[in-house]
C-alpha cells in the first residue's frame, strides 16, 4: 500500500523551537507576581510525622503559603500521597513552601520543625518477605496495581539455600500457567535453571518535573511536563480536588518522561495547591535534579528464578518463572506481570508457568519505565537462551527465529489470545543478513592484543497498541484541517505523525493541516498518552475513525448540495468531486461553511453517544466552527498488538581493563508499516542507547543500613554519553503490516531498548567465552572480576547494591 | 536531606591580584571559600552542605593563568583551564602525559571551565560525604562508607585512616609522575612543595585533600625538565566514556635509553588511595632493565601489596595491576 503521507518524512512544526531553545518547558514560564515553591523532603527512609511546626517560617518576611498533608487530598494506600504523613522513602515530600523568592522558600524550609518518629525500613524485597522482616509501609509489604495492599511473610524453609544464591520462592501473589510443564521438561534436551537479579533504574528525564500554577475564576491553570494532555486529566483533577473541567493543563513540550510522566504523577498538583493557599497567585515549583531522582519514579528491579527447557532444535518447550518485583513503597507498576508476558510472547514456550510477587521497599516510588518489566526480562532471559544454544550447538539467531512469534503466534498471558501481527522471525532473518551474522559470528573470541571480539543477538517485546479512544478533527471554512491531539510531545513527534493519519484519509496536503495540541483549552479528545509504545497504533486508529467520520459527512454534504448519493463522490485535492463528472465539485472550505449552516452532526452540535465525556466537552466547544469529525475507535482488534525488535551487536572488549567499545549495533523493528522514517530512526537510535545504559551502567544503589540513595545526580547515575555510542549504528524494519490498524502501523518505542540491552549483554558474555552474569547491569567491575576469575562483590541476589 | 537546593547567600569578592586574594583569605579565614571554575564549589553550595560567608572568586586574577617556559620545563598557572592545558603546544610537545590526562577529565564543558588548581584541589567525591552526612571528613565521628553495608565500590584500597575516600583527580597522578613542584602563596610569601607531598591523606588532616592552608593559594605548578619527552602512559578506566571519575587511573613517565633499558620511571595511580598512589616497587623493578611482557606483569603485580579492599572494591586490585602493567609494557625505546 502506498500512501501520500504515511511512511514519508516531514519536518514537524516544533522542530526548530526544540533545537534553538525557543520551546517553552514548564520551568520557562514566568508570570507577574509569581511565587517560588520549595519542598521539604524526608531525611529518613521510613518515618511517621508526629508534628509540624511552621510558626517560625510563617513569620519570615516573604513567606506566603505553606502546605502540609492536611492541605491536600488524601488517597487510600498504596496510591502515592501528594505530601507524606508517613514518609516511605528518603526524599518523600512532607510539605511545601511558597515565598517571594527561592532563597526565602529554602530558608523557610529550614526554619520548619518536624518531629519524626523513625520506623524500620527495608531496601531489599527479600528482607521484607523474610519471617519477621520489616514492612516498607505500616499497612503492608505487598501491593501493586490490581494487587491489594497486604502483608506477606514467607517461611524459613522458603529461604533454605538463599546464602548460596538459591532464590527463595514462597507463596506467590499471582500465578498463571498453560500446557504440561512437567512433560515439557521431560521432553527437553537441555534445561537451564538460574536465579537472577535485575536492578531498579532511574528515568533520567532531562526536564525535571517542574510545574507552575495559578487560579483564575475558579479554574486552575497548570503548566507541567507530561507525556499526555488528555489521559492525565481525570487524575489531575482528582489530585487538585476539582472537576476535570476546572483544570486547564498546559504542556506543549515534554523534556523526556520515559514512562515516569505517562499517565500522571500526583506531585504535578503541588504547585496548584500552593497557589490556592496563596490566593491564586502563580507559583513556580522548580524541581532540582536530585529531587527528580528521588521522587521521579524508578523502574522496578527483579529478583527471580527461571527454568527453561529446550528441545534439540532449540524450541523452548517449557518455561517456569518466579519473579519478585522491587516495587518501591507505592502502588507502582506491573513490571513483574510483564516479566512473564514478555517471555511468553517472544519465545512462545509450549508450556509455561508464571509466579510473581510485588514487594514494597523504602526506595523511590515505582512507575513504568520504557519497557517496564519486558526490558529487564530481555536482559535476563536472552542470556539463558544463549546458554541453551551453546549447549545444543544451535545458532543463536536460529534459536530465536525458531521460537519467535509470527502472525499465528499466541498471547498466553492469563488466557490464550491471538496476536494482531508478528514479524519477529522476519526481523531476525533480515537483521542477520544486514548485520552479516554468519561472518561476524566467526569473529567471536578472536583476539587483537588485549582485546577480544564478542557478538550478540537479542530480542524484546512490548504490547504496542490500544483501542477505544476518540478522534476529533475539524475542517474550518478556510479549508484547513485541524486535528485535535491529546498525546504529548516528548520528542517522538508522534503528535504530528499520527495526525497525518487523518490527513491521509481526507487526502489533505500537510501544509493545510494544523494540529491542535499542547493545552487542554485547545479542546482535545480523550486519547492515550505518549507512552507504552501505544501512540502510533492507537492514535492513528482514532484519527482514522474521526477522519472517516468527516469524510462521510463531506460526501453527504456534496450529495445534498450537488445531487446524487454520497457514494457518487470522492475526495480529491481537498475537494469533493463527482466520480462521473469531474467538473461537479465543491471545496472542503465550502463544505465546512455548509456544515455550519446545516448544524446537527455536521457541525458538532449532535455527537455520537459512545464518545468520552472529555471528547464530548471538546467537540461541543468546537461546534459551529466547521465540519466536525468525531468518533470513538470501534474498529476490530482481534487480540494483543505486539511491538517487537531484534538487536545485533559486536563489541571489542579489553581483557585487561574490562572496557569495551560497541563496534557495531543494528536494531530491526517489527513496527508494522513504517509511519515516519525519521521518527523511527531517532527511536531506534535513542532506544538502543538507553538500552546500553540499562545493560551496563545504570542502577539504583542504596546503603541498606541508612536507607539512603547513592545516585542522585547525572554523574552518579551514569546514563550513556555521546562517547559511548556504537561506531557503526544501523537500523532497519521488518515492514510487515499489522492486520488491525487501518494503515498497518504498530508501536515500537520500548522493545528497541530491550533488544539492544540484551544484544549487548550477550555480546559481553560472548567476548568472555560464555561467562553469564545473571545480574544486570553488567558493570565494569563485574567484568574485571570475571576476567580475573575473582568472586563478585555483591551478595547473591542482593538488591539495590553496587 | 530536608532541602538540598538553592544556593544560600554569601558575600562575593573578586580580587585582581594574588596579593589581594591572599589578604581576603587572611581576613575571612575559615569563612572564606576559594572559587575557580566552580565545578566543585557550586554543587557544594547548591546542596546547602557547605555554606561559606565569603566567596573569593579567583577567575579575575590574570597572573594565575597561562603556560610559561621555565628552566627547560613549564610553569602552569593554577587558573589555566584543562582545555587550555590539553591544547597547549608546549605541554603537548614535552609533557603529553599532562595533556592526555587533562583531556580526559569529565566532559568538554567541564574542561572548558575547570582549572588545573581546581582539579587537583577538588574535594573527596565519596557520596556519603557529598550528601552532607556527618562523617569524619565533615567533622563527625563515623565513616559511613566503611561499614558492613557501606556502598564503597569507588573507595580506597590503600591508606585508609577513618576516611576511605580516594583522590578523584585525573591530573594529580600525572603531577606526581612528572615530579611537579606546587607553588603556594600565603601571608608569609611563597613556598614550593613536591606534588607527592602536596596531596595529603586523612592521617595528616582528615578535612583536607592538600596541604594548602586556609589562608594560602596554589598559584602555579612547575613541571621540571626531568621527564620532558619521556615515554608516557595515561589511562583511565570508567563506567562510561565521558563525564565520569576514574575507577582507577594510571600515569607513568618512563625514560628509556636507545637500547631499550629503563633509566628512570615514576608511576602513580588515582582512585585507589586518598592521594595519588606512587608505586616505588614497580618503578624499582623496571629500572635498569629492558621491558618485556614478563617484567611489565611483575611491575603490575607488585602494586597490590598492602591493598586492603573494602566490601565492594576488590576489583581495583587486578585493575590497578593491569593498568600499571600496560603503562610499563607501553614504555619502549
Amino acid at each position: 500500500m502506498t500512501y501520500s503521507l504515511i511512511g514519508k518524512n516531514f519536518i514537524p512544526a516544533d522542530m526548530v523551537a526544540k533545537v534553538t531553545g525557543a520551546a517553552k518547558y514548564a520551568n520557562d514560564f514566568q508570570m507577574e507576581g509569581m511565587l517560588y515553591g520549595k519542598m521539604m523532603l524526608s531525611p529518613m527512609p521510613h518515618a511517621r510525622v508526629r508534628s509540624i511546626d511552621t510558626s517560625a517560617a510563617m513569620k519570615m518576611k516573604g513567606v506566603v503559603a505553606i502546605i502540609t498533608p492536611d492541605d491536600v487530598p488524601q488517597f487510600p494506600p498504596p496510591a502515592d500521597p501528594i505530601l507524606y504523613r508517613e514518609p516511605t522513602f528518603a526524599g518523600a515530600p512532607i510539605l511545601a513552601v511558597a515565598a517571594e523568592s527561592e532563597e526565602i522558600a529554602a530558608a523557610a524550609i529550614e526554619a520548619i520543625k518536624v518531629d519524626f518518629e523513625q520506623l524500620k525500613h527495608v531496601i531489599d524485597p527479600l528482607d521484607s518477605l523474610y519471617p519477621g522482616g520489616p514492612d516498607a509501609f505500616s499497612g503492608g509489604n505487598v501491593a501493586n496495581v490490581r494487587l491489594p495492599l497486604q502483608t506477606v511473610k514467607w517461611t524459613a524453609q522458603d529461604f533454605q539455600g538463599f546464602d548460596q544464591g538459591k532464590m527463595p520462592m514462597g507463596k506467590p501473589a499471582e500465578t498463571w500457567a498453560y500446557g504440561d510443564l512437567d512433560a515439557g521438561f521431560k521432553k527437553a534436551k537441555v534445561v537451564v535453571e538460574r536465579s537472577f537479579y535485575t536492578s531498579s533504574t532511574s528515568h533520567h528525564s532531562m526536564e525535571t518535573r517542574s510545574s507552575m500554577a495559578y487560579w483564575q475564576n475558579g479554574k486552575c491553570y497548570l503548566f507541567g511536563s507530561m507525556q499526555s494532555q488528555s489521559i492525565v486529566m481525570p487524575s489531575l483533577a482528582r489530585w487538585l480536588g476539582v472537576k476535570p473541567g476546572d483544570v486547564i493543563f498546559i504542556s506543549e513540550f515534554c523534556g523526556g518522561g520515559f514512562g515516569s510522566k505517562g499517565s500522571g504523577y500526583c506531585e504535578l498538583s503541588m504547585a496548584g495547591h500552593l497557589s490556592k493557599k496563596a490566593n491564586g497567585r502563580p507559583v513556580m515549583l522548580r524541581m532540582s535534579r536530585e529531587e527528580e531522582y528521588l521522587i521521579g519514579k524508578k523502574r522496578a528491579g527483579f529478583q527471580g528464578w527461571v527454568k527453561a527447557g529446550f528441545a534439540e532444535n532449540g524450541r523452548m518447550v517449557a518455561l517456569d518463572l518466579y519473579c519478585v518485583q522491587d516495587n518501591g513503597p507505592n502502588q507502582g507498576f506491573w513490571d513483574f506481570r510483564n516479566c512473564g508476558h514478555s517471555i511468553q510472547i517472544v519465545f512462545q514456550p509450549e508450556s509455561m508457568r508464571f509466579r510473581g510477587m510485588s514487594v514494597l521497599t523504602n526506595t523511590p516510588p515505582g512507575g513504568p519505565q520504557r519497557g517496564p518489566g519486558e526490558n529487564q526480562t530481555a536482559m535476563m532471559i536472552e542470556p539463558i537462551v544463549d546458554e541453551a544454544a551453546r549447549q545444543l550447538g544451535v545458532d543463536r539467531v536460529e534459536i530465536r527465529r525458531i521460537n519467535a512469534p509470527d502472525n499465528d503466534g499466541f498471547d498466553g498471558y492469563d488466557a490464550k489470545k491471538v496476536l494482531t501481527s508478528a514479524y519477529l522471525k522476519d526481523a531476525l532473518v533480515k537483521g542477520a543478513k544486514i548485520f552479516n551474522w554468519e561472518e561476524k559470528k566467526k569473529l567471536s573470541g578472536i583476539r587483537k592484543g588485549s582485546k577480544v571480539i564478542g557478538v550478540g543477538v537479542g530480542s524484546a517485546f512490548h504490547a504496542a497498541g490500544s483501542n477505544g479512544f476518540d478522534g476529533l478533527v475539524r475542517i474550518t471554512p478556510d479549508g484547513k484541517l485541524h486535528v485535535h491531539q491529546g498525546v504529548g510531545n516528548l520528542g517522538t513527534f508522534s503528535w504530528a505523525s499520527t495526525a497525518r493519519a487523518a490527513a491521509e484519509v481526507l487526502g489533505y496536503s500537510w501544509e493545510n493541516v494544523e494540529v491542535a495540541r499542547g493545552r487542554t483549552d485547545r479542546h482535545l479528545p480523550w486519547m492515550i498518552g505518549q507512552f507504552g509504545s501505544n501512540t502510533a497504533y492507537t492514535a492513528t486508529r482514532a484519527n482514522y475513525v474521526a477522519a472517516m467520520d468527516a469524510k462521510n459527512k463531506l460526501l453527504e454534504i456534496a450529495a445534498q448540495m450537488l445531487g446524487g448519493a454520497p457514494a457518487d463522490y470522492d475526495l480529491k485535492g481537498e475537494r469533493i468531486v463527482s466520480k462521473s463528472d469531474a467538473g461537479k465539485s465543491i471545496s472542503f472550505a465550502d463544505a465546512a461553511k455548509k456544515a455550519i449552516e446545516l448544524g446537527g452532526k455536521y457541525s458538532g452540535k449532535e455527537l455520537p453517544g459512545d464518545i468520552n465525556p472529555m471528547t464530548k466537552a471538546s467537540a461541543s466547544a468546537l461546534s459551529g466552527s466547521g465540519l466536525v469529525g468525531v468518533a470513538k475507535d470501534n474498529l476490530a482488534k482481534r487480540g494483543m498488538v505486539p511491538g517487537l525488535c531484534a538487536g545485533f551487536c559486536m563489541i571489542e572488549l579489553d581483557t585487561e581493563t574490562g572496557d569495551f567499545e560497541i563496534a557495531e549495533y543494528l536494531g530491526v523493528a517489527d513496527c508494522g508499516t513504517v509511519m515516519h522514517p525519521d521518527g523511527l530512526q531517532s527511536q531506534m537510535h535513542g532506544g538502543a542507547v538507553m538500552g546500553f545504559g540499562l545493560a551496563t551502567t545504570e542502577r539504583i544503589v542504596y546503603d541498606h543500613a541508612l536507607g539512603l540513595p547513592a545516585n542522585v545526580q547525572f554523574d552518579q547515575s551514569k546514563p550513556p554519553t555521546f562517547m559511548d555510542l556504537p561506531k557503526v549504528f544501523k537500523w532497519a524494519a521488518a515492514e510487515g503490516p499489522d492486520r488491525d490498524n487501518p494503515f498497518g502501523i504498530k508501536g515500537i518505542g520500548e522493545p528497541i531498548q530491550g533488544a539492544a540491552a540484551a544484544a549487548l549483554i550477550n555480546a559481553i558474555s560472548d567476548a568472555l567465552g560464555g561467562h553469564y552474569f545473571h545480574r544486570t547491569p553488567v558493570v565494569r567491575d563485574m567484568i574485571v572480576n570475571a576476567l580475573a576469575k575473582r568472586q563478585q562483590s555483591y551478595r547473591p541476589l542482593q538488591a539495590s547494591t553496587m | 536531606m530536608m532541602i538540598k537546593d538553592v544556593i544560600p547567600g554569601f558575600e562575593l569578592f573578586k580580587p585582581k591580584t594574588v596579593a589581594e586574594a591572599v589578604a581576603l583569605l587572611g581576613q575571612h579565614k575559615k569563612d572564606a571559600w576559594k572559587l575557580a571554575g566552580g565545578n566543585d564549589s557550586l554543587s557544594w553550595f547548591k546542596d546547602r552542605v557547605k555554606r561559606p560567608k565569603a566567596v573569593i572568586d579567583l577567575t579575575g586574577i590574570a597572573e594565575l593563568k597561562g603556560v610559561r617556559e621555565n628552566a627547560g620545563g613549564l610553569e602552569i598557572g593554577a587558573l589555566t583551564t584543562l582545555t587550555e592545558i590539553e591544547n597547549n603546544a608546549a605541554v603537548r610537545k614535552s609533557f603529553r602525559l599532562l595533556a592526555d590526562a587533562a583531556g580526559m577529565v569529565a566532559s568538554p564543558q567541564i574542561r572548558n571551565t575547570g582549572t588545573l588548581g581546581g582539579n587537583v584541589g577538588q574535594d573527596a567525591r565519596c557520596w556519603y560525604y557529598r550528601s552532607g552526612l556527618p562523617c569524619y571528613r565533615a567533622g563527625g565521628t563515623t565513616c559511613f562508607a566503611d561499614t558492613p553495608e557501606g556502598q564503597n565500590r569507588e573507595h580506597a584500597i590503600f591508606d585508609a585512616s577513618r576516611c576511605v575516600a580516594v583522590s578523584p583527580s585525573d591530573v594529580a597522578p600525572v603531577l606526581v609522575a612528572l615530579d611537579a613542584q606546587m607553588v603556594i602563596r600565603g601571608p608569609g610569601g611563597e613556598r614550593v612543595v613536591k606534588a607527592e607531598d602536596y596531596f595529603i591523606g586523612p592521617r595528616v588532616d582528615i578535612t583536607k585533600m592538600t596541604q594548602v592552608k586556609d589562608d594560602e593559594l596554589l598559584v602555579a605548578v612547575r613541571i621540571p625538565a626531568t621527564y620532558a619527552g619521556a615515554q608516557f602512559h595515561f589511562e583511565k578506566v570508567t563506567d562510561r566514556k565521558s563525564w565520569d571519575f576514574a575507577l582507577v587511573n594510571v600515569a607513568a613517565a618512563v625514560k628509556v635509553d636507545a637500547g631499550g633499558v629503563v633509566q628512570d620511571a615514576r608511576i602513580a595511580c588515582g582512585g585507589v588511595s586518598c592521594t595519588p598512589k606512587r608505586f616505588v616497587a614497580a618503578e624499582g623493578a623496571i629500572k635498569g632493565k629492558k621491558v618485556d611482557a614478563a617484567l611489565a606483569k611483575l611491575a603490575g603485580d607488585s602494586t597490590g601489596r598492602g591493598a586492603r579492599p573494602l566490601n565492594y572494591n576488590h576489583f581495583k586490585v587486578p585493575l590497578m595491576a593491569n593498568l600499571v602493567m600496560r603503562a610499563v609494557r607501553d614504555a619502549k625505546a
